[in-house]
């Protein structure tokens, strides 16, 4: 495939409404025990400071899912810095995926999660992914790469956070990659 | 309308659509970029965008003087979740029960 890189266009945003409390979806964001639970199921570990590291660990399933594809995983699957933190609304950090040899080259983005209440017991979360540079994680991110079992990006993870905090269930994928 | 009926009401225009797969071609992109070629007025092209807006599918953001517009594939992707998925696994595992059948009474 081809890639071309617009440093003009390299900016995703992506949104979604939660019938949720901001601090719900923020523990959603930053603690593991919830992280472990939707979309990649990643166990992230932040520390919620300004300079503080930011580090995500694979999760069991999703180990032996890579092993099964003969993959082997890094221990740290993305990692990053906490650049601004204001819980429960907002959190900047950079974000860079260790997991393939080509991402990790691309080095660091920045992401910012946006998190507003709304009427009705909605809250809206904005995620804000910058990828300038970073042409093949915005293929992943952007859910272009889903054939590939790259899964299906940041539409994918919300949609099913979405699920997560408003069933009490994650969407069943039927890709093995849940607890 | 709930979440659902705007997103598909959204949807439900051409020029709606259109406008949609121009940003999924390239994404961020000024009111002016977006009306280029299109015959139609900016006014026109406004209340489109609004409609869109309004059912999440798009976002806009200030970046310097410029206001962004950019595609937020989210709410498809529920719609794909809530009515395609759940439509498409029975689909897809009867033809495979049918293709069981079938080859089982060839071989009989």
């Amino acid at each position: 495939m081809t890639v071309t890189t617009d440093t003009a266009v390299t900016t995703q945003v992506h949104r979604v409404w939660i019938k949720a409390t901001p601090q719900a979806i923020w523990d959603a964001i930053t603690q593991p025990e919830w992280t472990e639970r939707y979309g990649y199921t990643n166990r992230a570990d932040y520390d919620l400071r300004p300079g503080g590291a930011y580090r995500s660990y694979p999760s069991e399933p999703m180990k032996r899912g890579a092993e099964a594809m003969g993959i082997p995983l890094p221990d740290v699957v993305v990692d990053g810095e906490v650049i601004e933190v204001d819980p429960p609304h907002k959190l900047v950090q950079t974000w860079r995926m260790l997991m393939d040899p080509d991402t990790a080259d691309e080095g660091f983005t920045r992401i910012t999660f946006e998190i507003a209440e709304g009427r009705g017991g909605v809250s809206k979360l904005t995620v804000t992914h910058e990828l300038e540079g970073a042409p093949k994680l915005a293929l992943i991110v952007g859910g272009q790469a889903e054939e590939t079992g790259a899964g299906g990006g940041w539409a994918w993870v919300l949609s099913d956070l979405k699920s997560l905090l408003e069933t009490g269930a994650p969407m069943d994928m039927g890709d093995g990659l849940k607890a | 309308m709930n979440d659902d009926d705007r997103i598909f009401k959204a949807l439900a225009d051409p020029t709606r659509r259109h406008l949609l797969d121009r940003l999924f071609e390239r994404d961020g992109r000024t009111l002016g970029q977006l009306e280029f070629g299109l015959e139609m007025t900016r006014f026109g092209v406004m209340k489109h965008l609004r409609v869109l807006e309004e059912a999440g599918l798009v976002i806009t953001r200030r970046q310097g003087r410029e206001k962004l517009h950019f595609l937020n594939p989210v709410p498809i992707r529920l719609i794909h979740d809530r009515w395609i998925d759940k439509y498409r696994e029975p689909r897809v595992s009867a033809l495979a029960d049918l293709k069981h059948e079938l080859e089982g009474k060839e071989l009989a």
